[in-house]
């Protein structure tokens, strides 16, 4: 089973985890309270995410809480690099297009 | 008049889309047709080396561009796009999908929808490209696609700055 960022955010459940943890950390019955869904999809949810190093989970005291972790966010922006120059490329040849239609006729 | 080039990406995972906008130094109808006629589009459409050539195009509501992708070792992506709303100058709408040599679409391939928006700026115009997939994995694999297309751009640039 892959585990990436991706997966990690394929899931609406889990984006609402990830939400919910940039505002503070929390432990995993306090996340709980805000789905409809059960404590062990829930947990699930949980266990992907750390899998995916989007969230961290620290002791204090008796209690767990899990961290949101936004260095692994940025994967997404790399991810998407190679599109932006794909992008890039074309725009600048359509440039000269619209530079040739140009001087052509106004 | 100097316009800002730079292209500016925006991407929405929660609703499945991808920004791109971009100004250019032309007026709207001039632009348009770079993105409407088949023989401006085969100009610019591949990022070098890849060349763009049309096999026909049907730009109207309802209408159908079909074009392959070559590849500098001869190897071609068939591609097309199905018009679904044109506003001439302003806007137009399409659903954009891979198929074979003779327009079959192949669903293996994620299909987008596709919205091109063309805002007057003084003299130029900004265009403003957003790209709708059905889920969160037809657009990662969407992206991966481009990798190819977009390193080979890349080194193609990288070419020209050696060269100078």
């Amino acid at each position: 089973m892959r585990r990436d960022v991706f997966q990690a955010i394929a899931d609406p459940s889990r984006r609402t985890i990830i939400s919910l943890l940039m505002m503070q950390a929390m432990t995993p019955n306090a996340l709980a309270e805000h789905f409809d869904s059960s404590r062990q999809a829930i947990s699930k949810h949980i266990k992907i995410l750390a899998e995916c190093e989007l969230v961290k989970q620290e002791l204090s005291g008796r209690e767990i809480y899990y961290h949101f972790n936004p260095k692994k966010l940025k994967e997404v922006d790399k991810w998407l690099q190679p599109f932006r120059v794909m992008w890039d490329a074309r725009f600048s040849q359509l440039d000269n297009v619209l530079k040739n239609l140009k001087n052509k006729k106004s | 008049m100097i316009i800002n080039k730079e292209t500016i990406y925006t991407k929405d995972l929660a609703n499945k889309k991808i920004k791109v906008t971009r100004e250019f130094d032309a007026p709207a109808e001039k632009v348009w047709k770079a993105w409407t006629e088949s023989e401006l589009l085969d100009q610019w459409w591949a990022p070098k080396p890849w060349k763009a050539n049309t096999q026909s195009m049907d730009f109207r509501k309802g209408g159908t561009w079909r074009y392959y992708m070559e590849g500098p070792d001869g190897s071609r992506h068939y591609c097309l796009v199905n018009y679904t709303s044109i506003t001439p100058n302003k806007v137009f709408e399409g659903l954009d999908a891979f198929c074979d040599e003779k327009g079959k679409i192949n669903t293996e391939f994620p299909s987008m929808q596709w919205k091109v928006e063309f805002i007057p700026v003084d003299s130029s115009t900004r265009v403003q490209v957003e790209i709708t997939f059905a889920s969160e994995e037809d657009l990662e694999k969407i992206v991966e696609m481009g990798f190819k297309e977009g390193f080979a751009a890349a080194h193609t640039n990288l070419d020209k700055i050696l060269a100078a």
